[in-house]
Order: C-alpha cells, then sequence, then structure tokens
C-alpha cells in the first residue's frame, strides 16, 4: 500500500470508533423512529405496521401542534434572550478579570455536579408558598399573606435560564478569551471611551461566542421536557411534553415519533441556518 | 495426565508457538486481541442472563408504598429464599406500559398494577403470563370479588394476584375548608371558583373524567353528556394551580399548602395524617375506588415469582405491607384477623364484599382510552 493511500486511511481508522458509535446509537434509532411515524396505533394499544401518512397528516395540519410548537419557540427564545443578557456580563467579567480566572469557571461549572432535576426543583424551595423567599417577606413585614410565585410560564423560564445560563456564559468566555486585546488599547489609544471601544470592538468580534451560545440554549431549551412539567401550570406544555404524552401516556408511539420527528427538523433547520451563516467551529470550541 | 483444558493453558499453548516461531506476532497479538473482545463483550451480558433467572423485578409506585414493600416483603423473602427482589418505581401505569412494551420479554417480571382495566390492557397486549395457583395456596385468602374479576378478563385463568384496594377520594386542608363545607359541596368543590389557585388534580385522564361525571351528575362508569365532562375538566383546569404527576407530589402541594383541596390516594393522604398534617378526606358518593394487584409479565421466571406471590399473600407479610403502605390488604376479614390499625385504613371494608365502593368498568373505560386519553391531553394544555 502506498505512503498516500495509508495516509489517507489513517484519519478513517481513528475516526471509524466515533463514527460506529454515532451510526448505532443516533441514526439507526433515528431510522426506527423514522419508521415507526409511519405506522399506527390501533385501538388495543398494539402498533400496526405499514405506511400510512396519518400521523404526519396530524402532525403538520391540526393547529393544536402548531400553536403549541411556536409558544415553545417563543418560551426558547425568550430565554435565550435572558441568558444573554444576564450571560455576556458574567463572561466579560471572567474573561477580563486578573488570576482567578479558573476559580470562577468553576464556580461556574459547579452547577454541573448537581442533577438537573434536582436543580429544577429547588426553585419550589425559594418560591413556594412556604419557600425561603416568601418566608423572608413575610418575616419583615411587605407582604401579610403568601405571594403565589410558582407553576408559571414566568418560572418556567426562570427554571430554563437557570439551566441554560452557563451554556451562554462559556460560549461568550471562549470568544471573549479569543480576542486580541491589544486591539482594544489601540481603539482606546485613539479615542475612544470604554463604551464606544466595547460597542466597535469587543461586542462585534464576540459576537460568534454568543451566536453560538445563543444557539445551544434554544436548542436545548425547546427540547426540555422536565422544567414545563415541575415548574409550570395546567397550560404551560412545551413540544417535547406532548412528545412524552403521546408515548407514555396514549401509547401512540407513531404519532409521537412523528412529532419527535417535527421538531427535530424544526431545531435542525435552525443549526443549519446557523452553520451557513457563522460556521459550527465556533459551538465546537464553546462546547470544548 | 492431560492437563486441564482452561483459558491460561490456552494462553500457554498459544504463547509457547510463538515463542518457538510457529505463529507469527502479527496472529499471535490478533488472537489475544479476539479473546479479549469475546471475553469482554460477552462478561456484561452474561452477567444480566444468569442475573435474570436468579432474581425478580418488581416495579411499583415509589414513595411510602415501595419503602413499604421493601421493608415488609422483599427483604425477608430474600433473607428467607436468597432470591433477590430488584425494585424499581413508575409514576401511572401508562408510563410503566410504554416502558414494558419498549422492553425485551423477561426484563419486567412483577408490576404493582392499578384497577381492572390496566390488567385488560396488559393481557389484551399479549403481555400476561398464566399463574400456577397450586403454587400459591395463600391465594385462598384472599377477598373472592377481588379474584374473579380478573379471572373474568382472562378467561378463568389469572396472570396476578389482588394485593390491595383504596380510594381516589378528596383531600382538603382543614385549617381552610371545614368537613361540613366538604360535605355539602363533595366533588364540586374542585371546581368552586371560591378556591380558585388552591385547588389541583391528578393529570391522570381517567381520573379527570371520573371526577368531571360525579361534577356534573353522571354515572361515572357510563357518562352520556361528554361535552359537559370536558366543559367541567376545562373549569377544573382554569382554577387550579397544578396538575400533580406522583404521589409524593400530591402530599408536598398539600403538605406545603400550595393547594388546600385536590383529589388524592387515599393512602397518600393517611400518610399525611400520621406525620401530623391537618388534612380532611372524604370519598364522595360514587367516589373512584380501585383495586391493585400483583401483576406478573409474560416471560418471567415463574416459579420465583409465584413463590415471591405467596410469600408476600401471607397474612403476616400482606398486613405489615398494608400497615406501611396505607392501604387495606386484599385479605378477606371475614377469614383473617387484620389487626387493629387496617380498620381505621381509609376505604377499609370490613365485610370484605366491597360492596361501598365503585370500581371503573374496564371495558367502558379502555374502549374509549384513545379517544379520551388524546383529548384530555389537549383540554390539559387550555383547548
Amino acid at each position: 500500500m502506498s505512503v498516500e493511500a495509508r495516509e489517507a486511511r489513517q484519519p478513517w481508522i481513528l475516526l471509524s470508533p466515533a463514527l460506529t458509535a454515532v451510526a448505532l446509537f443516533l441514526f439507526v434509532p433515528l431510522l426506527f423512529i423514522l419508521v415507526y411515524s409511519f405506522w399506527l396505533r390501533t385501538a388495543t394499544g398494539a402498533d400496526q405496521a405499514g405506511f400510512y401518512l396519518d400521523n404526519w397528516r396530524e402532525a403538520l395540519t391540526d393547529t393544536f401542534y402548531r400553536d403549541i410548537l411556536f409558544s415553545t419557540l417563543r418560551i426558547a427564545a425568550i430565554t435565550t434572550l435572558v441568558c444573554a443578557l444576564m450571560g455576556y456580563p458574567a463572561a466579560y467579567f471572567i474573561a477580563r478579570s486578573k488570576g482567578n480566572k479558573a476559580i470562577l469557571l468553576l464556580m461556574l461549572m459547579l452547577p454541573f455536579w448537581i442533577s438537573y432535576i434536582i436543580r429544577t426543583m429547588s426553585w419550589i424551595n425559594i418560591l413556594g408558598v412556604s419557600g425561603a423567599l416568601n418566608t423572608f417577606l413575610l418575616w419583615i413585614g411587605i407582604i401579610t399573606d403568601p405571594i403565589q410565585m410558582l407553576y408559571n410560564e414566568t418560572t418556567v423560564i426562570l427554571g430554563l435560564v437557570h439551566f441554560l445560563l452557563p451554556f451562554m456564559v462559556l460560549n461568550v468566555f471562549v470568544s471573549l478569551e479569543g480576542i486580541d486585546t491589544n486591539l482594544e488599547d489601540a481603539a482606546n489609544s485613539l479615542g475612544a471611551t470604554r463604551w464606544e471601544t466595547f460597542l466597535q470592538v469587543t461586542l462585534p468580534l464576540s459576537l460568534p461566542g454568543l451566536a453560538a451560545g445563543g444557539l445551544l440554549c434554544f436548542v436545548l431549551g425547546a427540547g426540555t421536557y422536565i422544567t414545563p412539567l415541575v415548574l409550570g401550570g395546567p397550560r404551560d406544555a412545551m413540544f417535547a411534553n406532548l412528545v412524552f404524552e403521546a408515548i407514555i401516556t396514549q401509547l401512540n408511539w407513531p404519532l409521537g415519533s412523528a412529532l419527535s420527528l417535527m421538531l427535530l427538523a424544526v431545531l435542525g433547520v435552525l443549526v443549519m441556518i446557523y452553520n451557513r451563516y457563522l460556521g459550527m467551529a465556533q459551538l465546537m470550541k464553546g462546547l470544548g | 495426565m492431560t492437563k486441564k483444558m482452561d483459558n491460561t493453558t490456552r494462553y500457554e499453548r498459544l504463547r509457547e508457538r510463538y515463542m518457538n516461531g510457529d505463529l507469527d506476532r502479527r496472529s499471535f497479538l490478533g488472537m489475544i486481541g479476539l479473546a479479549g473482545l469475546a471475553y469482554g463483550v460477552q462478561t456484561p451480558f452474561a452477567k444480566y442472563a444468569h442475573a435474570a433467572a436468579d432474581q425478580v423485578r418488581f416495579d411499583g409506585w415509589g414513595g411510602v408504598v415501595s419503602e413499604a414493600f421493601r421493608e415488609y416483603a422483599f427483604d425477608p423473602f430474600t433473607e428467607k429464599t436468597g432470591i433477590p427482589v430488584v425494585d424499581g418505581t413508575f409514576g401511572g401505569g401508562d408510563e410503566y406500559l410504554s416502558r414494558v412494551k419498549a422492553s425485551q420479554e423477561g426484563e419486567y417480571n412483577i408490576a404493582h398494577l392499578s384497577g381492572v382495566f390496566d390488567y385488560a390492557r396488559y393481557y389484551n397486549l399479549g403481555l400476561a403470563s398464566t399463574l400456577n395457583e397450586e403454587n400459591i395456596p395463600n391465594l385462598k385468602f384472599v377477598i373472592p370479588k377481588l379474584v374473579d374479576v380478573f379471572r373474568n378478563v382472562s378467561d378463568g385463568a389469572l396472570s396476578c394476584v389482588p394485593y390491595d384496594y383504596g380510594t381516589t377520594g378528596l383531600a382538603y386542608n382543614r385549617k381552610y375548608i371545614s368537613d361540613e363545607e366538604m360535605k355539602e359541596k363533595g366533588a364540586k368543590i374542585l371546581i368552586d371558583e371560591a378556591y380558585k389557585g388552591k385547588i389541583a388534580g391528578w393529570s391522570d385522564w381517567r381520573t379527570r373524567i371520573w371526577y368531571a361525571s360525579l361534577q356534573t351528575g353522571q354515572d361515572p362508569n357510563g357518562a352520556t353528556d361528554m361535552d359537559a365532562v370536558w366543559d367541567a375538566i376545562r373549569t377544573h383546569r382554569d382554577l387550579s394551580l397544578k396538575y400533580w404527576t406522583s404521589g409524593a407530589e400530591l402530599m408536598s402541594l398539600l403538605a406545603e399548602e400550595e393547594i388546600y383541596v385536590t383529589e388524592g390516594w387515599s393512602g397518600r393522604i393517611y400518610a399525611l395524617q400520621e406525620q401530623g398534617h391537618d388534612i380532611g378526606y372524604m370519598d364522595p358518593p360514587n367516589g373512584f375506588g380501585w383495586q391493585e394487584c400483583l401483576f406478573v409479565m409474560k416471560g418471567s421466571p415463574m416459579e420465583a415469582c409465584e413463590e415471591l406471590l405467596n410469600f408476600m399473600l401471607a397474612p403476616e407479610t400482606s398486613i405489615a405491607v398494608a400497615e406501611g403502605q396505607n392501604y387495606p390488604p386484599a385479605l378477606d376479614p371475614q377469614q383473617v384477623d387484620l389487626g387493629d390499625k387496617i380498620p381505621t385504613l381509609p376505604a377499609f371494608d370490613p365485610t370484605g364484599t366491597l360492596s361501598g365502593l365503585t370500581f371503573a368498568d374496564p371495558d367502558y373505560w379502555n374502549g374509549n382510552e384513545a379517544e379520551w386519553s388524546k383529548t384530555f391531553g389537549r383540554v390539559q394544555k387550555g383547548y
């Protein structure tokens, strides 16, 4: 075998374990889900194999699914915006701090050591009628009766921000770290104020990180299931909850498969748009 | 004398051939690698395969119920027989059925199922085993009516043993709602504007439809005006703080005074009362009664499962579990002395006829399941 042929083969040999894992654990199950989406659920709960378009017709034409999908995208967009507004200053502070970056980054990662469900449920102890906040407000006499703060869309967004904020901060931090600070010094020496320097130099250069963090927050937020279940009220379901109900409660795996592929397609289009204009490299840096 | 052929001997012979030059280095390393691969792949799965035959998997409702099962049934059973019982939990029968459907035969063994309608669903989906009743002599202590309803579904055979019963009645905080008010309003208190934001309900479509039937003055096993039922569910939804999804959440919402009234499981409410919370419990006329069974899945290790069921039905075990989980056992009080605590539990029937409880009609509920579970999913979300 020639040296060129061997060199051409080497990357594939190194990639083969990862490619095998992706094929076995992602593409094959996806293929199963795709096949399932064309089956039908019978009255007894058993599945009827075949090629039926009923589930897709229902998923695409029923306004119920469309409305919940839009509501899900809206909640994900608000969450992403809040994460950006809160995460950027935090990332800026960490990136520009001197000497204690490692500790600050460790603090940022600390929440990941606790289960996502536990973190979500912790808000019940903070915002509940008998929670810490109400107890404190009652104690200092600002209120006479507890305020009902839980189980609405706001608490769902709060729970999502709590979950997703570190993803935003990390991505923006990586982006800010990559900016040559000499550029900021140059802007200052040319007469720009600190605010102008930030607006015209730092912010534009860090936009790829902000966009990568935004994409991650949006995709993870739109696919969430636990947060609306724990912190939402009766009307605060998101699209993933519909998939859960179709598959678990209604035992309608074919419809659940069509719905999950529909959500995947919508989020996939967003990722493709992002990739078209910003590229996936920035996202990989943030994740790394 | 010939040397015993084991893996070490095989390796030594292989190594000797390699050292003698009979085997090139690539082949030697390749064979070692293949042996390692075969061992690595086989070992973990073999472990599960061996374990599957030597243990019983049991799935139940979690919380105080699972704790009672573990303490009073599984641990003593393992101590006596040496058969380990691995217990898992689920939040509801639908969720569990979905898991079973996704699993391989034999992966799940025994489930603490609720209602004859669930038994019928599992049976109709071909998931039922057939018990050898000769291996379960303690079945004779069970209330005959409870056994018969299961036999009727499965053509005279049994795939389960009845284990306990209870009700889904009205639970209320006595600090805010009096016993007199509850008696006066009954199920309609769940759609009373006065308690807007302090009402909750189980996210189970059957329970919602059952209570909406009561609120609209209809037979819960034969509602004729479903529009009125859905309207009542919508009203309840709009007045509710949230739908709870587990017994633990139900107890937390009541204990933390997030809500004042909801329907609740009799045993869980009794547990709250035992903890000192001033929570009242009332079964309205035609309240939701249910019986739970220990259902054995097709493909399970039958002898071990039957031995466990017999152990669990023994009066001393059954009474201890019942006192722990706060649900009356399926044992016939006319045959077995149930002690002091059980007669005080909600829903307990000293006659053993259970004539005071209204159970779900499996044909009615399973016949409408596909349509109603789907419609409820929509109504729940504001439609």
